[in-house]
């Protein structure tokens, strides 16, 4: 084994271990403090490992890939599983270990208050979780890829019904699962259709496939829209974006790690995994480009209004999300995967700054707080951090990964998207700055006596605000230098056909303009009160009303999936079982009941009646014998 | 020797023994109409052994009139007992096996 194996081994296997010894040894799991202690350990083990992995590949790119039969058949290609590691995966990888680590360490604090048995639960899933998630960024086919899909989807379920005695909470999980499933079915028909075309799965083998042209457009092209929904469920784009705000439900932390940094960035990490394919579908990409840059704007409108601090930032989540997949649709893997990154970094501290912000008020809704800035230093500074970095401001993180994102939707002559994207510029720094002011600064006293939390949770809510500070200007040069190649390729083909349209250089300027104009406006909306928000809400009342109902998308789930789904297609299956299939059956039981009635009259007991079928049988017997 | 007459006898007997079991009400009187069956196979036995040279025959005709007797006293036993539990000896009135 060289090194780079060894290193992905030392990747996945301890999360894997922790998982196994805290499953299978349940007074160890009972105990809560001693899982807890494991499973830190090693992810932690994991971070280190998942350093040393990217420096190694970031300084040879590979990519490496090795890979052994899984499934071996008579009459096709053997089905492999295997890993595939190039300078992506060893980034994505370094994500997920530090945010997993921050948020294992984080939870100590924030779930101290749990009984011990449900402690080991919660850092057992956690565990679980991060294998999943750790194989599914290295796997090196579609099948494995799918498979750990699934994986970290059944974390995310179980996580959000962490407390399920609370139904909202059972309930969301429900209705997570079922979301993320309905795009999922797509995803597995996409690589089924793609194997039925190709006869493999593994990654390497299909780059090579299409890059010399042996996948027919069509098939690529459906295979790729079928595969995207997939990404869509799982990464909330619109309309399957409603299971994601519901997910608050589960423990902080776990919306931080899950529904914020990795699992839901899983799309945009698929999509970029196999960017190589889509790169040749570019029907499909037009479409992701307008999918995302529309859930980006969409998202962003309904965050306006949102009262609960986790829903705030969960259609933030979904409207960045957006970004990145609007990044992927106009070709730029490097401005989509950059922005996962770093929004990975400073997301995760939003949650876990919110998190520590609820933990010490007790409740989500952002009226009942105020002047939080004085009580809790800490977590006002880092959540400011995060907020800035969120909406673009210079020279924080978020800045440079959405500024590179805006010039590729622009440079890509999309009129539409180039609009989503740059009014949700304007709306993301409003509504964070609105959470801010409200939160922190207002003049309404807090409810209770909030205080600051403990060391364990400030520490690595400090050390991602510190990543949200540098992470942009210090990493992207490398972003530019591994993935910025794949764009080009892109660019060149599609800058023949727009004829180079080049970015105005006033972009910046103008982005950074409404990222201020945003600030500024919820600095006089929510600070000075120059402009009565109250007055505002009742002048516009009919979108205040679409916004606060989140464009009713939630309600027409619920009529497809109540009066649809339970109440028109089943009961038509229903019918069809109870008086079709059902009837079937029945009607066979019949038969064999009546043939028996009539049959048993023959068995009269009269000894002489058989006797007579004896001789009439005898005589049959010889008339056949003569003839 | 022309076997004919015996034979024609034989199955005229079997026959009247056949009716006999088909249509007699009363046990004893199918157990007696059984016995005419055997009889008329005995007698068509003997025939034959004679018109072959054959004794084989004839020993047969011996054992199954042995049989009989252990038949007929085996029948009457069951044909008492069957009318002491249900007080008839009528074979159309005997209808256990009746599914």
């Amino acid at each position: 084994m060289n090194q780079v194996q060894v290193l992905t081994l030392l990747v996945l296997l301890p999360p894997l271990i922790s998982f196994a010894w805290n499953g299978v040894v349940i007074p160890w799991r009972r105990a809560g403090k001693p899982a807890a202690w494991l499973s830190i350990l090693a992810i932690l083990t994991s971070f280190v490992a998942s350093l040393v992995l990217a420096k190694t590949v970031l300084a040879s790119p590979g990519p490496y890939s090795w890979e052994w039969t899984w499934l071996p058949f008579q009459n096709f290609k053997p089905i492999i599983v295997g890993f595939y590691i190039d300078p992506l995966a060893a980034l994505m990888l370094v994500v997920v270990t530090l945010v997993a680590s921050m948020v294992q360490i984080y939870s100590l604090g924030y779930m101290s208050e749990e009984p011990a048995g449900s402690l080991g639960r919660y850092y057992t899933y956690h565990s679980l979780f991060s294998f999943a998630m750790l194989g599914l960024t290295a796997s090196a086919s579609l099948l494995q890829i799918y498979i750990f899909w699934e994986l970290v989807g059944l974390c995310s379920y179980l996580l959000i019904g962490f407390w399920y005695q609370k139904p909202s909470a059972a309930n969301a999980a429900v209705k997570a699962f079922w979301t993320t499933r309905l795009g999922d079915v797509g995803f597995a028909l996409g690589i089924v259709v793609l194997w039925a075309h190709t006869g493999t799965f593994a990654l390497p083998e299909l780059f090579h496939k299409v890059e010399a042209g042996q996948i027919a457009t069509s098939i690529l092209a459906l295979t790729m829209l079928l595969v995207f929904f997939g990404a869509m469920g799982k990464s909330a784009q619109f309309p399957l974006h409603i299971w994601l705000p519901d997910a608050m439900e589960g423990p902080t932390p776990v919306s931080a790690l899950i529904h914020a940094a990795t699992m839901v960035a899983a799309g945009v990490y698929l999509v970029a995994r196999i960017f190589p394919l889509y790169s040749h579908a570019e029907s499909v990409m037009t479409f992701i480009a307008y999918i995302g840059s529309f859930t980006a704007f969409f998202a962003a409108t309904i965050a306006l209004v949102q009262e609960d601090i986790k829903r705030v930032l969960a259609y933030s989540t979904i409207s960045q999300l957006g970004y990145m997949m609007a990044a992927l649709g106009v070709g730029s893997v490097m401005a989509g995967f950059f922005h996962l990154f770093t929004h990975a970094f400073f997301k995760a501290l939003l949650f876990l700054a919110a998190g520590s912000v609820i933990h010490a008020m007790h409740t989500n809704d952002i009226w009942k707080m105020g002047r939080l800035a004085k009580p809790m230093k800490q977590t006002a500074i880092v959540f400011i951090i995060g907020t800035l970095a969120l909406a673009g401001v210079p020279p924080f993180a978020g800045y440079f990964s959405k500024d590179e994102i805006i010039i590729k939707v622009v440079e890509s002559g999309m009129v539409l998207p180039a609009i989503f994207a740059l009014a949700t510029v304007f709306l993301t720094a409003f509504y964070m700055f609105r959470v801010v002011f409200v939160v922190f600064f207002s003049h309404r006293e807090p409810e209770g006596h909030p205080h600051e939390s403990p060391a364990v949770m400030t520490g690595p809510m400090w050390f991602l605000a510190a990543l949200s500070v540098v992470a942009g200007f210090l990493f992207k040069g490398l972003f530019e230098k591994f993935f910025g190649h794949a764009a080009e390729a892109m660019e060149t083909a599609q800058e023949a056909a727009t004829a180079a349209s080049h970015v105005p250089g006033w972009l910046p300027i103008l982005t950074l303009i409404l990222a201020l104009g945003g600030i500024l406006l919820a600095y006089l909306i929510y600070q000075k009160e120059a402009i009565s928000h109250e007055r505002l809400r009742a002048q516009f009342r009919p979108v205040y009303v679409m916004l606060q109902k989140k464009y009713w998308m939630d309600d027409i789930a619920y009529f497809l999936y109540r009066r649809v789904l339970v109440g028109g297609l089943s009961v038509i299956c229903g019918w069809f079982d109870r008086y079709i299939v059902d009837g079937i059956v029945n009607l066979v039981t019949w038969l064999t009941r009546k043939s028996g009635e009539i049959l048993r009259l023959l068995q009269n007991g009269v000894v002489q009646d058989y006797l007579y079928g004896v001789i009439f049988g005898l005589i049959l017997f010889i008339l056949l014998g003569i003839f | 020797m022309t076997v004919t007459p015996y034979i024609g006898l034989g199955f005229v007997l079997f026959s009247i023994g056949l009716f006999g079991v088909l249509t007699r009400r009363n046990t004893v009187g199918i157990l007696m109409a059984i016995e005419l069956m055997l009889n008329a196979s005995n007698i068509v036995l003997v025939a034959f052994s004679r018109m072959h040279g054959n004794l084989g025959g004839q020993l047969f005709a011996f054992f199954t009139i042995t049989v009989t007797v252990a038949e007929v006293a085996v029948g009457l036993a069951i044909v008492i007992q069957v009318f002491r539990l249900k007080k008839t000896i009528h074979a159309d009135e005997i209808t256990l096996l009746k599914g």
